[in-house]
């Protein structure tokens, strides 16, 4: 259970020392009930009171690696259930499945899909993270060849061995070894033997049970045996079953503070319906998986989901912001009109939405105002007359533009001389208030 | 430790609404977050109206204009098409000819439109103004009146329109969807406002304002989400009127339904993208709170239509 600050003050030396940052004991006993603080930094605490705080302050989810190298993927640590809350920590990882029946042809076309499946967006770099690897033939050799395949065609993807049978598990999890596999599958029946092996090569081992009340059992049972680390599946299937399910986990663990569901979530959303899939895959974004399994990589898909967990797993309390530039919209020519407005996002996507809705070629200037909104900008003094004078000269659209005209938000109509005084030879046109005007403004002139 | 299955129950309950006057449509009425059947009831799926317009499509991106390309050159055609051969449970007749940059058409002749495709349907009908404040004062209120007793749902009553629209919608016995924009308070403020008039609570629909994936989809989702948290824990009358999502308008608009893949390959195929962007806006909304959707692609309608499924 999660204690109070005052009973972690308890526990404290109570000597005010001020090592660990804080001015008091309670101070700090109160960041470290709201998990702001690490016990760590307190270099008095006792050996008993490290124990019982450790239970206590260690985060609701646990936090698992999946992978190795820069492209490994940080799982767990979430603190929330809604998103408006606080940012939701660790983005989750999509895997493909793969499975020893497949040629190896077949292997290695899924290996260059996720290799090529890389992609930028918004400022950040997008992948499908991890391979799934499916003993679907339940034969020891050709497991570990296809581990083997997968290791050497793909070899930044996390890897995932998905097997029951421990024998097999064995092999396999060897072969790729340096690659710090997830192993998925350990059940009621193979669980001492899992854990062995899990245990032996230091690896996180996948749980699976039918039902939360099981799946709490088999994880205590496991901790028992010497692992740690661990990634759980409920054995959920529908959608239903997965935002209920994932739900309940995710309450338990936050919540209630209750460990033996306090992992990540692996859920596997494969279906023969490639929309369909993408829908389940949708949900487990939103509610709560840590690991996505699908079917296949395309590429469109690729790109709606990882866009789909982008926004889901923005910071609600930083708001977006897209990259300075000048912007073109259509086809501009030299004559083309030229805007300028702020770089929060959300007036980014409603400006250069009706700009196209206008159907007239334009240039778009977006200055860096921290994100913030024109009007909010202007009052914030980072959307002034000299920083627009200096942003435009210095991205060169003189050189790209004859006219020297620029349309300025109508809600900073007042910096229209301040801005023709700092950039001699232009001439400002204020435009409407609000965007949805644009494409009347625009078609009028 | 043993597992107690951490369920919560709730105060609150979203209202129920039906719609149409001949086959009905019903959503709303849950006392769970969206499909959390665990905590309690879920009783209606969400319904989903296929969207048409009074005039051609001609500003819709190739991929959804082809889908209605020999149905869209009149409403009823339209209309009848997406009612008997794609399986409609509600058409979304948007009146976006009479904003004056557009065709610039009158109320009555929108009002005449309305008539007609009544009387082409039997299955409920949303009537959508141009989102013009001021022209929709006018066409939404000979809209309410050509469509009598019918129980449309008339929309959007904005801040800046909402007392004709309501009285309209109020005096013709319509539902109501009352619009802001991605902000809770405004949202509830609007609502308030609405109901002080006179209007039952218990007849409106709330459109927190829709966004695309990629293009503002979280702020949508939240606000949805938190709408929903308003109505069940904090049992917020205001915030108990079904949630509507507009997703097909805000959709294929965005560059992603529409680049062709030759001018960026690394988005695959220019009509399954643009297909997955509805899909994953409308699931993804739907999972915040929405239970009403107008949408644009019959594959995707389908696709949503067969995840509901799976969530009921």
């Amino acid at each position: 259970m999660a204690l109070t600050g005052v009973e972690i003050f308890k526990l404290l030396p109570k000597t005010n020392c001020k090592k660990c940052g804080h001015p008091t004991c309670l101070a700090f006993a109160m960041k470290l009930a709201q998990r702001q603080a690490s016990l760590d930094a307190c270099p008095d605490v006792s050996e008993d009171a490290k124990k019982v705080l450790g239970e206590a302050s260690a985060p609701p989810v646990r936090p698992i690696t999946l992978g190795t190298g820069d492209k490994s993927v940080k799982m767990g640590e979430e603190t929330v259930l809604f998103r408006h809350e606080k940012k939701f920590v660790n983005p989750c990882a999509f895997a493909v499945e793969v499975k020893d029946t497949m040629s190896e042809a077949d292997i290695n076309k899924i290996c260059d899909d996720v290799n090529s499946s890389e992609m930028d967006r918004v400022g950040q770099k997008l992948r499908i993270d991890a391979i799934f690897i499916s003993n679907a033939s339940n034969d020891a050799s050709k497991f570990e060849a296809a581990a083997k395949t997968v290791a050497a065609k793909a070899p930044s993807a996390a890897i995932i061995l998905g097997t029951e049978n421990a024998q097999n598990a064995e092999a396999a999890v060897k072969a790729v070894a340096d690659r710090k596999p997830l192993l998925f599958g350990a059940n009621g029946s193979n669980a001492e033997a899992m854990a062995g092996i899990a245990k032996a090569n230091k690896i996180a081992l996948g749980v699976s049970a039918k039902g939360l009340e099981a799946l709490s059992a088999l994880t205590e049972k496991i901790k028992g045996l010497g692992v740690e680390d661990m990634v759980i599946d409920p054995g959920a299937k529908t959608a239903k079953e997965i935002i209920n399910e994932n739900t309940l986990i995710r309450r338990a663990a936050i919540k209630k503070n209750f460990k033996p569901l306090g992992y990540p979530v692996i859920t596997f959303a494969q279906r023969d319906d490639v929309m369909l899939e993408t829908l389940i895959a949708v949900a487990c974004v939103a509610k709560y998986s840590s690991i996505v399994v699908l079917s296949s990589v395309e590429k469109w898909k690729s790109l709606a989901l990882f866009t789909v967990r982008q926004n889901i797993y923005t910071d609600p309390q930083v708001p977006m912001q897209v990259e300075q530039k000048i912007y073109k919209i259509g086809e501009p020519t030299a004559d083309s009109p030229l805007m300028i407005t702020t770089n929060f996002s959300l007036t980014y996507f409603i400006v250069s939405g009706e700009i196209e809705n206008s159907k007239v070629p334009c240039r778009l200037a977006v200055m860096d105002s921290e994100g913030l909104s024109v009007l909010t900008a202007w009052a914030a003094g980072k959307f002034t007359a000299s920083k627009i004078a200096q942003f435009l000269k210095d991205s060169g659209i003189e050189n790209e533009i004859k006219h020297r005209e620029l349309i300025i938000p109508g809600y900073v109509a007042i910096m229209s001389g301040a801005i023709e005084e700092k950039l001699p030879g232009w001439k400002v046109t204020v435009g409407p208030r609000e965007a949805n005007a644009l494409p009347a403004f625009l078609k009028s002139r | 430790m043993a597992f107690v299955e951490p369920k919560e129950s709730f105060a609150g309950k979203v209202y129920q609404l039906t719609i149409g006057s001949d086959k009905t449509a019903v959503f709303g009425g849950e006392n769970a977050l969206p499909f959390l059947t665990v905590d309690g009831n879920y009783p209606n799926k969400p319904v989903i109206a296929y969207e048409i317009q009074d005039v051609p499509p001609t500003d819709w991106p190739d991929t959804v204009r082809k889908a209605y390309e020999n149905v869209s050159g009149d409403p009823v055609t339209w209309a009848k098409y997406c009612q008997n051969e794609l399986n409609a449970q509600a058409i979304a007749l948007r009146l976006v000819g009479t904003h004056p940059d557009r065709e610039n058409r009158s109320a009555e002749d929108a009002a005449k439109t309305v008539k007609e495709v009544l009387a082409a349907i039997n299955v409920p009908l949303i009537i959508l103004g141009s989102n013009n404040a001021e022209k929709d004062s006018v066409v939404l209120v000979a809209a309410a009146e050509a469509a009598k007793d019918k129980n449309c749902v008339i929309g959007k009553a904005q801040e800046a329109n909402y007392k004709t629209i309501a009285a309209a919608a109020m005096a013709n016995n319509h539902k109501l969807i009352a619009m802001s924009e991605l902000d809770i308070n405004l949202s509830k403020q609007l609502n308030i406002l609405i109901t002080q008039m006179g209007f039952d609570k218990e007849r409106l629909v709330t459109d927190p304002m829709c966004s695309a994936l990629g293009y503002g989809l979280e702020y949508t989702y939240s606000v949805m989400e938190r709408i929903r948290l308003a109505a069940l824990t904090q049992n917020d009358a205001t915030m108990q009127p079904p949630i509507l999502a507009d997703v097909g308008m805000y959709v294929w608009k965005v560059k992603e339904t529409q680049a062709a893949e030759a001018d960026v390959p690394a988005w695959g195929n220019v009509e399954q993208r643009g297909i997955t962007w509805e899909v994953v806006t409308a699931g993804s909304l739907m999972v915040s709170g929405a239970e009403l959707l107008i949408m644009r692609h019959p594959e995707a309608v389908k696709a949503v239509q067969k995840f509901i499924d799976e969530l009921n």
